[in-house]
Parts: C-alpha cells; sequence; structure tokens
C-alpha cells in the first residue's frame, strides 16, 4: 500500500516536472514570489542553526582557542581523534552510554508492546480512556520533575518506597545511592515514563488490523493468546521495525537530560555517559576540540548502526526505513 | 482513546472470562503507579514538618498546612524563573509556528519550482546535526550565551514538525479550493489566512502543543547556555538547582518566624512546577495523541 502510494506520488511530480521544468526559474519566481517570500524565514532558520553549526565539526581536527577563534587556530589533523580514544574516560563513558541505552532499548521496545497489546483487550470505553490518560502523564513531565520525584520516592533516608519497605519489617535499600541499584533505578523511571506514551503507534497500528483476521482465527478455534501472537503481533511487525531501526540511531547517545537529572554524587560509575561527557569536556572545561571529536564520534556509529538496521531489516524482507 | 474499539467487539463474543478481569487489575496497578507518586509529593507538600521528619507521610497529609506554598511563593527567585519560563515558552512556540507555517503551506503547493530540493535540504535536518559543542560555539559567536534569544532562536526550527504539517496541508485542504480562491483573485498571503490557516486548526493545536510542552520541560539548553546571569533561568533549571542537585537553598524571606524543613520546601516546589502541566493536561492529551499518529502515518 505504502508503496502504490510512493509510486502515485512519483509519478505526479513527474509529470508536474515536466510541466514546470519548461519554464525559467524568472517566470517562477515572478509568478509564486510570494510563496518564496514566506519561505526566506525557515530557510534562514535552518541554515544559520542547523547548517552553520555542521561546519562547527571541523574544530574537532583543530586546536580550538575560543580567544584565537577559529580561524586562527591551528589545524592538527587526526591527532584530537587519537588522543581521544587513548583516554580512560572516553572507554568509560562508551561502555555506560552502551550499557545504558541497549538495556533501555530492549526494556523500552518489550514493555510497550505487551502494554499494549493488553489496552487493545479490553473493550470498556471509560475504564480504558481513564487509565490511558494516567499511564501517558509521566511523559509531560520534564526529566528534572522526575529526578525530583525519584528522590522523594526511592530516597535511602525519607524516600516513600523505603519508608513502606521498613513499616513492613524490611531493610531499606540504597535505590539511587549504590551503583547497581541505581542502574536498575535509572532503567524503571524510563520504563515507568515512556511505557504509555510508547503504546500510542502501537495502538494506532493494532486499529488497522483487518478484523475479518481475527474472525477467522475465531472460526478457527484460536484463543485470546494464540490471536496475539498470530494475528496481532505479525500485523505490527512492519511498526516495531521501524521503531528500532530509528532508535539504534540513538544508541551511542541517549538523552542528556534524563542522565544528568538522576545521577548523583553517591553514584558514578554509570553516569558518565558520552552527552555527559561531552558537555563535562566542553562546556565546563572549555575543551572544545575534544568534545567536539566526541560527539562527532557518537554521531557517526549511530549514523552508521541505523542505515545497518536499515539494510538487515531489508535483507529481512521488511519494508526498512530509508 | 477509540483506537480499537471496532475490532475489539468482533473479536470476542462478548463474554466475559477471568483473563479480562486480570488484565483489568493489572492496568489499574500501572495506572496507580503513574498516579500515586504525585498524591504522595502533594501530601508530602502539605504537611507539617514533624510527620515529614518522621518519615510518616504517605498518600494524605497530616498535620495540614500551607506553609511551604507561602515560603515558595515569597522566594523572588523562583517567581521570577516562572515569568522566564512562560515567556519563554510562548514566544517559542509563537516563532516556531511562524516558522512551521511559513515552510508547510509553499512547500504543499504543487507548483512551486524547488520544492523537492527544499524539502530535502530540511528532511537532511532531521538525520544529521553539529552535535553540543557546535550548537554552543554557534550561540557564543552570535553573542547569544546568557541571553534569553537563545532559549528562543535555536529550537523554533523543527523540520519533524514542518513535515507533519506539510503533510496535513496537503491531505485536508483541497487543491479546488485554492484554486477557485485564485480564479477569484486572491493572492497567496490571503489564501493562507483565509483558507489554509482556518481549516488546519487541530494540526495548529496539536504543533503549537509539541512546541510549548517541549520548552517548558527542556533544561539541558538553558543548563549549556544560561551560565552566569542567574536571572535567566528557567523554572525547570532553577529546579534542578534546587531540587535535584540540592546545590542552592530556597531564599525565602525571613518574615517566618519558622522555616520550613527543605524536604517540605522540595516537595511544594516539585508540586508547584508539576501543576501547570497538570492542569492542562486532560484537556492537550488528545491532541498529543493526533500529532503522534500523524507522524508515525508519515513514517
Amino acid at each position: 500500500m505504502k508503496l502504490k502510494e510512493e509510486l502515485r506520488q512519483k509519478n505526479e511530480s513527474a509529470s508536474l516536472k515536466k510541466e514546470t521544468s519548461k519554464k525559467s526559474w524568472y517566470f517562477h519566481i515572478r509568478r509564486d514570489w510570494q510563496l518564496y517570500v514566506l519561505l526566506l524565514i525557515p530557510v534562514s532558520f535552518a541554515f544559520v542553526f542547523k547548517y552553520v553549526p555542521l561546519t562547527g565539526i571541523l574544530v574537532a581536527f583543530k586546536d580550538y582557542n575560543i580567544i584565537k577563534g577559529f580561524w586562527a587556530s591551528e589545524w592538527v589533523g587526526l591527532d584530537v581523534f587519537r588522543d581521544l580514544f587513548a583516554r580512560p574516560d572516553f572507554l568509560k563513558a562508551v561502555r555506560n552510554t552502551l550499557l545504558l541505552n541497549v538495556s533501555d532499548l530492549v526494556l523500552s521496545f518489550t514493555i510497550p508492546i505487551f502494554l499494549a497489546l493488553l489496552i487493545n483487550e479490553i473493550n470498556g470505553n471509560i475504564f480504558k480512556r481513564v487509565n490511558q490518560t494516567l499511564i501517558y502523564l509521566p511523559h509531560f513531565l520534564s526529566w528534572v520533575i522526575m529526578g525530583a520525584l525519584a528522590y522523594q520516592l526511592l530516597g535511602y533516608g525519607s524516600g516513600m518506597v523505603n519508608n513502606l519497605i521498613e513499616q513492613l519489617g524490611g531493610n531499606r535499600i540504597p535505590f539511587l545511592q549504590s551503583d547497581i541499584h541505581w542502574l536498575f533505578s535509572y532503567l524503571a523511571i524510563g520504563v515507568w515514563q515512556g511505557m504509555g506514551w510508547g503504546t500510542i503507534i502501537y495502538l494506532a497500528a493494532m486499529s488497522g488490523v483487518n478484523p475479518e483476521l481475527y474472525e477467522a482465527a475465531t472460526v478457527d478455534g484460536a484463543n485470546r493468546w494464540r490471536k496475539m501472537w498470530h494475528v496481532t503481533i505479525p500485523c505490527i511487525r512492519p511498526t516495531i521495525v521501524i521503531l528500532v531501526i530509528l532508535s539504534l540511531g540513538h544508541v551511542m547517545g541517549g538523552s542528556f537530560e534524563r542522565v544528568y537529572a538522576l545521577q548523583n554524587m553517591a553514584t558514578t560509575e554509570f553516569t558518565t555517559t558520552i552527552p555527559v561527557l561531552v558537555f563535562r569536556w566542553g562546556i565546563e572545561n572549555g575543551d572544545y576540540s575534544s568534545a567536539t571529536a566526541l560527539g562527532v564520534f557518537q554521531a557517526v556509529i549511530g549514523l552508521v548502526l541505523v542505515v545497518l538496521a536499515d539494510q538487515i531489516a531489508k535483507k529481512a524482507g521488511e519494508d526498512g526505513l530509508l | 482513546m477509540k483506537l480499537s474499539g471496532s475490532n475489539t467487539s468482533i473479536k470476542r463474543s462478548g463474554r466475559i472470562d477471568i483473563w479480562d478481569i486480570i488484565i483489568r487489575i493489572m492496568l489499574v496497578i500501572l495506572s496507580l503507579t503513574c498516579l500515586l507518586p504525585f498524591v504522595h509529593v502533594a501530601a508530602k507538600s502539605l504537611s507539617s514538618d514533624a510527620f515529614v521528619m518522621a518519615n510518616n507521610i504517605f498518600l494524605w497529609p497530616k498535620g495540614f498546612t500551607i506553609d511551604a506554598y507561602r515560603q515558595i511563593l515569597s522566594d523572588q527567585s523562583i517567581i521570577q524563573s516562572l515569568y522566564i519560563s512562560v515567556l519563554i515558552t510562548v514566544l517559542f512556540t509563537a516563532l516556531g509556528m511562524i516558522i512551521t507555517v511559513c515552510a508547510a503551506y509553499p512547500l504543499s503547493r504543487k507548483q512551486l519550482k524547488g520544492r523537492t530540493m527544499i524539502t530535502i535540504m530540511f528532511t537532511v535536518t532531521l538525520y544529521l546535526s553539529g552535535g553540543i559543542i557546535p550548537d554552543y560555539l554557534l550561540i557564543n559567536n552570535l553573542g547569544m550565551l546568557d541571553t534569553l534569544w537563545a532559549l528562543i532562536l535555536p529550537g523554533a526550527f523543527s523540520a519533524f514538525n514542518l513535515l507533519i504539517m506539510k503533510s496535513a496541508i496537503t491531505s485536508t485542504i483541497p487543491v479546488s479550493l485554492e484554486e477557485s480562491a485564485r480564479i477569484d483573485g486572491a493572492n497567496h498571503f490571503q489564501i493562507l489566512w483565509h483558507i489554509v490557516l482556518p481549516l488546519s486548526k487541530p494540526i495548529l493545536a496539536t504543533l503549537s502543543l509539541f512546541y510549548a510542552v517541549g520548552r517548558w520541560n527542556g533544561y539541558q539548553d538553558a543548563l549549556f547556555y544560561i551560565r552566569y546571569n542567574t536571572e535567566l533561568r528557567p523554572l525547570q533549571l532553577k529546579l534542578y538547582y534546587l531540587v535535584v542537585q540540592a546545590s542552592e537553598s530556597f531564599q525565602t524571606e525571613l518574615t517566618f518566624v519558622q522555616t520550613t524543613n527543605p524536604e517540605v520546601l522540595r516537595a511544594a516546589v516539585v508540586v508547584f512546577a508539576t501543576l501547570p502541566i497538570i492542569c492542562v493536561y486532560p484537556f492537550i492529551q488528545k491532541y498529543f495523541v493526533r500529532g503522534v499518529m500523524i507522524g508515525s502515518v508519515k513514517e
């Protein structure tokens, strides 16, 4: 269906091109100058704030000094990168970034699908709507509020969860104070924040499933779970594949705001991820060249992963992204 | 939403089995985990110190008092950061929408020469970006560090929103309508103002909310760009320093005989910062869901 739509659009635009390309630019600008005037605003914003920073990547190949400025700073070739790969912080940041994001990818993928399957089974309208409204709620709050809530709920000395555990006769758990516990809290908070919101796309895909498939499955004697497994999941598979490919781009980066809001002094083992290190090196310490090089490394790996995943998905017979 | 209402009725014969009940219970538990943390923090913020220090507050305030809120509202720096947040959210949303409409309308016109090229130029920015440091150096070179412009201008261009708007205009407004307006002598500005914008109100609402909530919740750019001028900190950044990092103390006026425990103050300021979103949330949620679906259809 998607292909047909694309083909149709291509044909249309091709036939339009035939018509339009006969006339000169002068003709078009005179006829549609108002449209070009409107476009000036977004084009200039895109140019200044999206394209100009791309040239800033060159800072990674210079010994950049903010006082000397860009042009006066010396070119150093790949020295910055060589130096970068040798730093102990670098390896640790790569490890942490992969650890946090890969486990997050696994959880934040499976849980919304599971949740969407559950919600899809419900047909009471008001019950469903109230639940969805509540489950979407954390998505609308900032990571700072998430961090503050985590502290209020999971804090060692006064968090509500620990108070409850103590009242029930257990020992307090250092959810945010020990490295391993922090890791699990980080992942759990992420799941909590995003699980409801993540269901929307799947629910949309599920509503597009042909009801006749369910009827046929019922006639064949399939129960609820068989229908989920053999009808619903195969039907939403293209959606899942595209979302996996897209989020692979973040495996080397991830949210700065999330890590930064959830970190604390007691747990530093897993909190140095690549974006955090870029911030610390570049903006806090003024080592712009190394920080830019680290950012470039992250972006290149992210792009390579997306393209690779897309190729693999296409080999496996999926639609893919690009 | 009513997304799956149509096929569930067909899918099942109508009788309720044990699994329906188990699934409902699971959903209720999940919903409660999303609701109760806020109830707890609100209860804490309304309780008196003694009960909070004894770790005695769960979901209901004890020793009810609004002292914490009175102290927060007397802290000038919090009110100032609230003002900054409101200001940048309004300006950012307005600018973002102007940019989005100015790009989406021309790009939805099939007769526009160079349309494909400009669309590609916008789409590329979805996948390629300079990164944190090149962005920072640009803001520095433009002299926008420690000014509000750094929080308004760079994020106002969003290729994602722009492409959503473009496909919404293409799919909802028939070409014939525009053609007849042109025959009547309307120019593009008139068509945009009198036909396209009134007909795209739902998508305008959705995208404005994307911009507004994103700006309201974001603190990364403020952390990067507002380094010394502490008066320009938006609410989220202020909250970060007050509550998460706890590196700043509450500057309450000393007229209060008894200063409230910082723990209670933190709870109160969290509620204070959450309340605006929770108040508008039930009304805006459906627009968000719609936005996500339009975005996903495009992909």
